[in-house]
C-alpha cells in the first residue's frame, strides 16, 4: 500500500546522534517508522514489528512504532538517518535539495530484521 | 572542580551562550541551562571517541601517524581534479576560512551542509530578499510568532524558551501561564475520555482521532504562538493555534493567505485541507499584529514547491508589511551553519556550493552542489569535515562519495569515517577547542574551549592548515621538476 513519507528530526535522534551514530541507541532511535494505527490495523503492523519501506531506489527494514502524534492515515514519519537515506531518491530538480518530505512509498509487514549500521553500510555501499 | 560560565552551546542554530559547564580532572562532569540535545553533546562527546589517525589498507581501517595521515590527504586532493570539499557547519568560522583557501588552491568545488537543509531557502532569499532582524528583537516585542513546518521542540528546544513564547520580553510578557492552564485542561479531558472509553466500550482507551479545533485567542496586543505542520507536533501542543496542512500543500496556503491579506475572496472552500474560515481569521490575526515574526524550517524547504515555498513566505512577509512589521527567519539546523554561508560569502560572494575549477568562484546550486555533483559521478574526490553525508546524503550521492577516495576530518567515528579512507580525529569545536560561530539571526558569538583535546589531538583548523601546506609543497615539487 502507498503511504506518503514524512522524514525529519526528533529529539532522540538528535540527542543519540551525538553519543554515537553506531550505536545501538541510535539504531534505535532512527531505524524506525511512526505509524498512525489505522494504518497499522489496515495493514496488519503491530507496534514494535517490523516493516519493509520501499520506493523506486530500494527497500529497507525499520521497526514500526505507532505514534499518537500522526493522527491523519497515510502518513509515516521516519527520523533523519543512513536507513531512510537508503531509500530516497537523489534527483534535485536543478535546485541542490532533493525531495526529502512528502514522497510516496510501500510499506508491508515483515519478518525480516532491520540491518545494524555497519550491516547496512556493507549491503548498501560495499565497505565497512 | 570549576564551573565555566557563558560557554556558547554547539548544537543547533541557537547557540544558546547562557550554558554552564562544571569541569573536573579535564572531563565535563555536568552541564547547566543546556537543552537535552546540548546536554547529551557535552556530556557524551567523549563516548565511542577515535582518537587515531586512520587510513584504508586492503581494505581495512588501519591506525597511522597524523603525518602519514595528512601526507595521504593532501597527495588525494593534490592529484584529484575535481575534489569535493563538503560539510563545514559544525565548525568554526576560521576553519572554513582555511577550508575555503584549499578548495581554491585545489581547483575544486566547496560546500556546506546548507545544501541539504536550506539551500532553497536562500536561493529564494536571493530572489525577493528577507526581511529579518536579531532574535533579541523578537524576544522583546513580537506580538505574533508563527512556526511554519518547523518542529524546535525537538529541533531547537530552546528556542522558544529564550527568544519567542515562553520568554519575557520587556514589551511583551511570556504565555507560560496560559500555556499551563491548556496543558492542564487537557489532561483532564484525555482522563476523561479514557474513563468514558473504558466503561462504553470495554477498555478501548484511544483518544479520537482527530476533533475540531477551536480557537481561544488572547487579548489583541498579548503574545500569541501559532504553529503550521502536516502533523501535531509537540511544538503545535504549546501554541495557541494549530492549523494542519496536507503534506504538500504549503505554497497553496501561503498564495491563499497573500490573496486574503489583499482582500481578495477565494472560490473555493477548503485550500491544502484548511478551511477558508480559519485562513481568513489567520489572515486578520497576521495584519492585526502589532509585531510578526515567521520562522520557518525544512518542511517548507525539503518538501513539493522547495524554494518557491520559501519565495511565497517571504511575499508573504512583504505583504504584510504594507500594513503592519512582519519579518521572517529561517530555523538553521547545525550550529554554524549561518557562519558557513557568512565566512563563504566573504571570501567568494556565494553563501554555498562554489566551484574553484575554472579558477575563480562559480556559483549554481542544481549543478555546483554536492548531491547533484556527487548523484552525476563528476567528484573523483572528496574531503567531509564535521559532517556525517553518508547518514544525511541520498544513496546514489553517497554511492559515488565512497567509490572514490574519501578524507574524513571528525572528531567521532560517523557512518562517514567509517566508509573514509583516510580517517583524522579533531578536537570537538566549542568543547574542546576556541572559535567563532553565527546564530541563525547572523549574530556573531565566540566558542568556548571547556576542556583540553585528547594528546595528540589537532584542532581543525591546524589540521586544515598542514593538508594545505603540504598540498602546496606537492604541487610545487611537480610544477619545478
Amino acid at each position: 500500500m502507498e503511504l506518503t513519507l514524512i522524514t525529519g528530526r526528533t529529539m532522540e535522534q538528535g540527542c543519540t546522534k551525538e553519543h554515537a551514530k553506531i550505536s545501538d541507541e541510535y539504531m534505535m532511535s532512527v531505524a524506525i517508522c511512526e505509524m498512525n494505527a489505522e494504518d497499522m490495523k489496515r495493514l496488519g503492523i503491530r507496534d514494535g514489528g517490523n516493516v519493509k519501506i520501499s520506493t523506486e531506489v530500494g527497500s529497507i527494514v525499520v521497526k514500526a512504532v505507532k505514534s499518537r502524534r500522526i493522527r491523519t492515515p497515510g502518513i509515516v514519519f521516519i527520523p533523519f538517518g543512513p536507513w531512510v537515506n537508503a531509500i530516497l531518491p537523489s534527483d534535485t530538480e536543478g535546485t541542490g535539495m532533493p525531495l526529502l518530505k512528502g514522497f510516496k512509498v510501500k510499506v508491508e509487514p515483515t519478518d525480516d530484521l532491520a540491518l545494524t549500521i555497519k550491516d547496512l553500510l556493507l549491503k548498501i555501499y560495499g565497505k565497512k | 572542580m570549576h564551573l565555566v560560565s557563558g560557554v556558547t552551546c554547539p548544537f543547533c542554530g541557537c547557540c544558546c551562550d547562557d550554558v554552564e559547564v562544571i569541569v573536573e580532572d579535564n572531563k565535563v562532569f555536568d552541564v547547566r541551562n543546556a537543552c537535552a540535545l546540548g546536554a547529551s553533546k557535552f556530556m557524551g562527546y567523549n563516548r565511542h571517541r577515535n582518537t587515531k589517525p586512520l587510513i584504508r589498507k586492503n581494505g581495512e581501517l588501519v591506525e597511522a601517524s597524523l603525518e602519514e595521515a595528512i601526507e595521504r590527504c593532501a597527495e588525494i586532493l593534490a592529484n584529484a581534479q575535481y575534489p569535493l570539499l563538503y560539510g563545514w557547519s559544525n565548525t568554526s568560522c576560521e576553519a572554513i576560512r582555511v577550508g575555503l583557501e584549499m578548495a581554491e588552491e585545489v581547483g575544486g568545488v566547496i560546500d556546506n551542509t546548507t545544501t541539504a537543509c536550506h539551500g532553497p531557502s536562500i536561493l529564494a532569499i536571493q530572489d525577493v530578499g528577507i526581511p529579518g532582524c536579531t532574535l533579541g528583537q523578537i524576544r522583546h516585542r513580537a506580538d505574533l510568532i508563527i512556526y511554519w513546518g518547523c518542529n524546535p521542540w525537538s529541533a531547537h528546544p530552546r528556542h522558544i524558551e529564550r527568544y519567542t513564547a515562553l520568554s519575557e520580553g520587556r514589551f511583551q510578557r511570556a504565555i507560560w501561564k496560559r500555556y499551563l492552564s491548556r496543558l492542564i485542561l487537557e489532561s483532564a479531558r484525555k482522563k476523561r475520555y479514557r474513563a468514558a472509553s473504558l466503561i462504553f466500550k470495554g477498555g478501548a482507551a484511544t483518544l479520537p482521532a482527530e476533533r475540531e479545533e477551536k480557537w481561544i485567542l488572547p487579548p489583541p496586543g498579548e503574545r500569541k504562538m501559532v504553529v503550521i505542520d502536516v502533523q501535531r507536533t509537540r511544538t503545535a501542543d504549546l501554541a495557541d493555534i494549530f492549523i494542519k496542512v496536507k503534506p504538500g500543500g504549503d505554497y497553496d496556503v501561503l498564495q491563499a493567505l497573500r490573496a486574503l491579506i489583499r482582500d481578495e475572496e477565494l472560490d473555493v472552500d477548503e485550500v491544502a485541507g484548511i478551511p477558508v474560515e480559519k485562513l481568513e481569521e489567520l489572515a486578520d490575526l497576521m495584519v492585526n499584529a502589532r509585531f510578526g515574526v515567521l520562522f520557518f524550517g525544512l518542511g517548507l524547504t525539503m518538501s513539493v514547491g522547495k524554494l518557491r515555498n520559501v519565495e511565497a513566505a517571504i511575499k508573504l512577509t512583504r505583504d504584510l508589511n504594507m500594513y503592519t512589521k512582519f519579518l521572517i527567519m529561517p530555523m538553521r539546523g547545525h550550529f554554524n551553519v549561518t557562519g558557513a554561508n557568512v565566512v563563504f560569502t566573504w571570501q567568494t560572494g556565494y553563501p554555498y556550493a562554489v566551484d574553484f575549477s575554472h579558477g575563480y568562484p562559480r556559483y549554481n546550486p542544481g549543478e555546483t552542489s554536492a548531491i547533484d555533483i556527487l548523484s552525476r559521478g563528476d567528484a573523483d574526490a572528496a574531503l567531509v569535515i564535521a559532517s556525517d553525508p553518508v547518514s544525511s546524503f541520498p544513496r546514489r550521492a553517497v554511492e559515488n562519495l565512497v567509490n572514490n577516495p574519501l578524507i574524513v576530518i571528525d572528531p567521532s567515528l560517523s557512518p562517514t569515517a567509517l566508509m573514509a579512507d583516510v580517517v583524522i580525529p579533531s578536537a570537538f569545536v566549542g568543547i574542546e577547542a576556541e572559535g567563532t560561530t553565527y546564530r541563525m539571526d547572523h549574530v556573531p558569538l565566540p566558542l568556548k574551549k571547556v576542556v583540553d583535546p585528547p594528546q595528540g589531538i589537532l584542532t581543525d583548523e591546524e589540521i586544515l592548515q598542514r593538508i594545505l601546506r603540504k598540498i602546496r609543497e606537492i604541487k610545487n615539487k611537480s610544477s619545478s621538476s
